[in-house]
């Protein structure tokens, strides 16, 4: 069964360069654009790993971990954001919202498969 | 595996060209008093996916750009930064900075490198002046530490805390690593192991003791642990050799000095690959509805296209095969329109893609006028063509620019004649006919009609003692070479605007006039046609050729009555309708045709309005109305004045499009036809 | 439509392995023998009816429809001042793609019959004496001896881009 990975980033650009990269490694890639979207997403699918973007319109990537991990199929499932370096508190914000781990953007594409390696197998 | 980062640059291009545009329009929306924190936070995010984006991309000069920008609007969102007009304007000023570079990047331009470090020096001034603003980021945040490069044996203790699998993490991901560092031995410690009924399977109890030997530095291990390295207990000991400790040494890379000159990076410069800098794009969003309407026509249309072709197949033909023909032949037109309309819908987009460049522009005029504006725009919604809308942006940017500059009066003189000292500059589009209205009207000084006039004679456009209506006189701003500005300011005035916009706006076979009253303000409206390639025509007949009249500029037709016909000596004659007195255009004169008859009473006149003119042509015959696809005469030939292109008729025969505005035009010029000869008799006096 | 290829077989190949050699179309018009670049020669049509455009010199005759394009037919006996004819069905119609400035134009020309295919080499072709009137010499290429016959060779690009034919330079964008 192919591994699901749900890509979440307001930026289309940035969608479609996680996209692309994950699918050519043979993952199932669903994107969405904010966290309302993505939880939507989460709730009617079940997805191997979430990829998401901090900063969102409608519901950012904290909030949308904090819903993520009060849903039962997702209090385990990795979760990892997407921060960049000038926004360091960010990451402990996301860990005490019970983020797996992030990524620093920005980031190549081998960087992502190898961390989404590490993480789905 | 590489990936061709460059197949996501056009996506990012736009959206970042998006994102720029929110940044202005929010900045100026942003009430310095009371900064919303919405508002910042959406230029910040803005500011911020530009940087990752271009980071990602491989657009280093645009990401260090963009850095200064992001740190302020962080610190304004954070309410660490209060919101200054002054840090408002830098932040515009760095938006254009940004959006040139973005532009000459994607093009294949040079940058301009010495605007770019001015603007980032306003930005690094503005950051340092700031509350709690450090210039000195580090930009890598992984502290580089002294490699114990001569160990080669590892013992790690790993404690994760109760709750670290809730944050998803995995143990045995990380011991997984640690094996592919080098040779692992790995031992659980089972001493906090709960009863089994006490044991809650969501929570770890579990430590582990890892003895890893191979060539491995310790921020090597500490990596794998990152994640979780405060959901745990942690302890890496070399165990030989022994002589280093565990010191790390914070070495921050130094502050990158953001010289973009320098730092410009040969990815950076498309060399080669010089596209034409055009501000038009190259592609349309389209919403997934429309896509959807256009199969199920499409659909439609290869049924009836079947169903037409079987009687292709027919043998012989029943007047029942007649008449489903006709059934098919009718829903092959249904078809084809709601196709038509369906694909024209497509290249429709909200004229506020053009309105949105307004409130800046205002904005800056009025700033450097001295001036007070209020801008007002309505009917932001009404859709036009993608390619009109691209063309008919710098003709309004250059009616408001004329109406803030010409028509507004400053602030003293306008409190001086009892208005109140803010102008009003309001923008309007709306839908009529088969047309889009777009008018620009303002509550200034009205167009000088003295000025004008005493210009146009002195121009030789008009002659000393020639008697010219107000609407005519108004109308000669449109003329070339008429600027009555006392100055010739670098924003308007030159005197060879106006006359550049209504040409510009025909080309696109819209019309442009204005109404003005003295002392109250000015109205400039522009009409332009819904789609370039469309026209609903009547067609009619002048001798043997076949005419086409575009339907929104008629407005009657009548049969003649040789009473309401009168003549100006030396002018031509003009036609009584009501209390109108209308030129009559003698079509045939004009295109040198042989008409079926040249007394007016035998033909038809058909009353037509452009720009405020009217004209009656006086044709044979009035045939049917339809639509045709406007075909250009320019391609192989060239442009023609009264006509404004081609089309192809059922038949296959060509037919000449008449454009009204130019038939005006060329009245004025041609010259008028000898009548006595022709009316033969019939004269009226 | 003719068929350039069949003429084409009878190609004149007037030195072994000369490489500036071109080919050219040879068409009547009122008993002299006109060539043009048949690189240019788009297709050969017969005449059909043309829609007059106002305000145009004699010899432009009007437009064509061409498979959907607009197409301005030019009359070349009244373009050279010849006596007219009335058109029929054996008349010509050679559309030619002419070069103009940056870009390219289709346009027809109202011929007598299409002659032949020939091989020219460019020194062949000699410097056309003044004639004086009759056919510009703006026009003329110059003149080439086939067969014992001579050929004025024709330049398309002057001939097809006189200002009356295309937009003056500041009206263009």
């Amino acid at each position: 069964m192919a591994v699901k990975i749900l890509a979440v980033d307001d930026s289309a650009s940035m969608r479609q360069m996680v996209s692309f990269t994950l699918k050519g490694a043979g993952y199932d890639v669903e994107e969405a654009a904010d966290g309302q979207q993505a939880l939507t997403k989460a709730k009617s699918g079940k997805f191997n790993l979430v990829i998401s973007d901090v900063n969102m319109p409608v519901m950012d990537g904290i909030a949308l971990i904090k819903e993520l991990r009060a849903l039962a199929d997702y209090k385990f499932t990795p979760i990892l954001m997407l921060t960049t370096e000038s926004t360091s508190d960010k990451k402990q914000e996301g860990k005490s919202a019970g983020a797996t781990g992030w990524i620093v953007k920005p980031f190549n594409p081998d960087q992502l498969l190898a961390t989404v390696k590490k993480v789905v197998g | 595996m590489t990936i061709d980062m460059t197949q996501f640059l056009q996506t990012f291009y736009e959206e970042s060209f998006e994102g720029l545009d929110i940044m202005e329009s929010e900045l100026l929306n942003l009430d310095v008093g009371a900064a919303d924190a919405e508002t910042i936070n959406t230029i910040f995010r803005a500011a911020h996916s530009i940087k990752g984006g271009s980071g990602t991309f491989g657009l280093s000069a645009v990401a260090e750009y963009t850095h200064v920008m992001e740190t302020l609007l962080d610190e304004m969102r954070d309410g660490r930064r209060q919101v200054t007009q002054e840090g408002v304007d830098v932040l515009l000023r760095s938006v254009d900075v940004l959006r040139s570079m973005l532009t000459a990047l994607r093009d294949g331009d040079e940058l301009d490198g010495q605007g770019i470090s001015d603007s980032q020096k306003e930005l690094d001034t503005l950051l340092a002046s700031g509350a709690g603003a450090t210039i000195q980021e580090t930009i890598s945040e992984t502290a580089n530490q002294s490699d114990n490069d001569s160990v080669t044996e590892w013992q790690i203790t790993f404690r994760p805390h109760k709750n670290m699998l809730k944050t998803g993490n995995d143990t045995v991901r990380m011991l997984r690593e640690l094996c592919s560092l080098g040779d692992a031995k790995i031992q659980a410690n089972l001493e906090s192991l709960p009863l089994l009924t006490e044991l809650d399977p969501e929570e770890s109890h579990l430590g582990w003791i890892i003895d890893l030997s191979g060539e491995v530095t310790e921020s090597q291990i500490k990596e794998i642990f990152e994640w979780v390295d405060d959901e745990c207990d942690l302890k890496i000991v070399p165990l030989k050799p022994d002589s280093v400790e565990e010191v790390s040494i914070q070495d921050a890379p130094q502050p990158e000095v953001i010289d973009s000159q320098d730092r410009r990076t040969a990815t950076d410069r498309r060399t080669g690959d010089r596209r034409k800098a055009t501000t038009e794009s190259a592609s349309i969003r389209v919403s997934i509805d429309k896509v959807d309407e256009l199969i199920n026509t499409v659909g439609e249309l290869v049924i009836t296209q079947s169903m037409l072709g079987q009687f292709g197949e027919a043998e012989d033909f029943t007047p029942e095969h007649i008449e489903k023909l006709r059934d098919g032949l009718g829903q092959l037109e249904r078809y084809t329109r709601e196709l038509q309309e369906s694909v024209m819908r497509i290249r429709m987009l909200p004229i506020s893609f053009v309105f949105q460049r307004f409130p800046r522009l205002v904005h800056d005029l009025s700033g450097k006028l001295e001036k007070k504006i209020e801008l007002r725009m309505s009917g932001e919604g009404t859709e036009l063509d993608k390619t009109v809308m691209e063309k008919i942006g710098d003709p309004l940017v250059h009616l408001v620019r004329n109406s803030i500059d010409h028509g507004i009066e400053m602030p003293a003189m306008r409190a001086a004649s009892g208005k109140s000292e803010t102008g009003v500059v309001h923008l309007n589009a709306y839908h009529q006919g088969g047309n889009i209205v777009i008018e620009i009207t303002d509550d200034g000084a009205g167009l000088n009609r003295e000025k004008i006039l005493n210009k146009a004679i002195k121009n030789g456009l008009v002659s000393a003692n020639e008697q010219l209506t107000n609407e005519q006189i108004d109308d000669l701003v449109f003329s070339p070479g008429l600027s009555t500005a006392d100055q010739v300011s670098d924003i308007s005035g030159r005197g060879v605007g106006m006359d550049v916009v209504r040409k510009n706006i025909r080309s696109l076979g819209g019309t442009v006039e204005v109404k003005s009253s003295p002392g109250k303000g000015s109205t400039f409206s522009i009409r332009l046609p819904l789609t370039l390639a469309i026209l609903d025509g009547q067609l009619v007949t002048v001798g043997k050729e076949t005419y086409i009249v575009p339907l929104v500029s008629i407005v009657e037709s009548i049969q003649v009555k040789q009473e309401n016909v009168n003549r100006i000596s030396g002018r031509g004659e003009v036609y009584k309708l009501r209390d109108d007195y209308i030129p009559i255009v003698r079509l045939y004169h004009l295109f040198g045709i042989k008409p079926r008859s040249e007394v007016l009473n035998n033909g038809l006149l058909v009353v037509v309005e452009a720009e405020g003119h009217k004209i009656a042509l006086y044709v044979d015959d009035l045939q049917g109305q339809q639509q045709v696809v406007i075909k250009s005469l320019e391609t192989n030939f060239k442009k023609v004045e009264g006509l404004s292109g081609a089309t192809i008729l059922g038949d296959g025969t060509v037919a000449l499009i008449l454009d009204i505005s130019g038939l005006v035009t060329l009245t004025k010029t041609a010259g008028v036809p000898d009548l006595t000869v022709i009316d033969g008799g019939i004269v009226a006096a | 439509m003719t068929d350039i290829a069949q003429t084409v077989g009878n190609t004149d190949i007037m030195t072994a392995g000369d490489v500036s050699q071109q080919q050219y179309l040879t068409f009547m018009l009122a008993g002299e023998e006109y060539g043009v670049d048949i690189l240019r020669v788009q297709e050969i049509k017969g005449w059909d009816t043309v829609t007059q455009i106002p305000n145009t010199p004699k010899y432009i005759r009007g437009v064509i429809n061409l498979r959907g394009t607009i197409v301005p037919i030019i009359d070349m006996r009244c373009r050279f001042n010849l006596e007219e004819l009335t058109y029929g069905p054996t008349t010509v119609v050679i559309v030619l793609k002419v070069n103009s400035k940056d870009k390219s134009r289709i346009m027809g020309i109202v011929v007598d019959g299409v002659s032949d295919v020939y091989n020219m080499p460019d020194e062949e072709i000699k410097p056309s004496p003044d004639f004086g009137s009759a056919v510009d010499t703006n026009f003329v290429k110059g003149l080439a001896t086939v067969h014992e016959k001579m050929v004025i060779v024709l330049d398309i690009d002057h001939m097809c881009n006189s200002d009356e034919l295309s937009d003056i330079e500041a009206a263009t964008n």
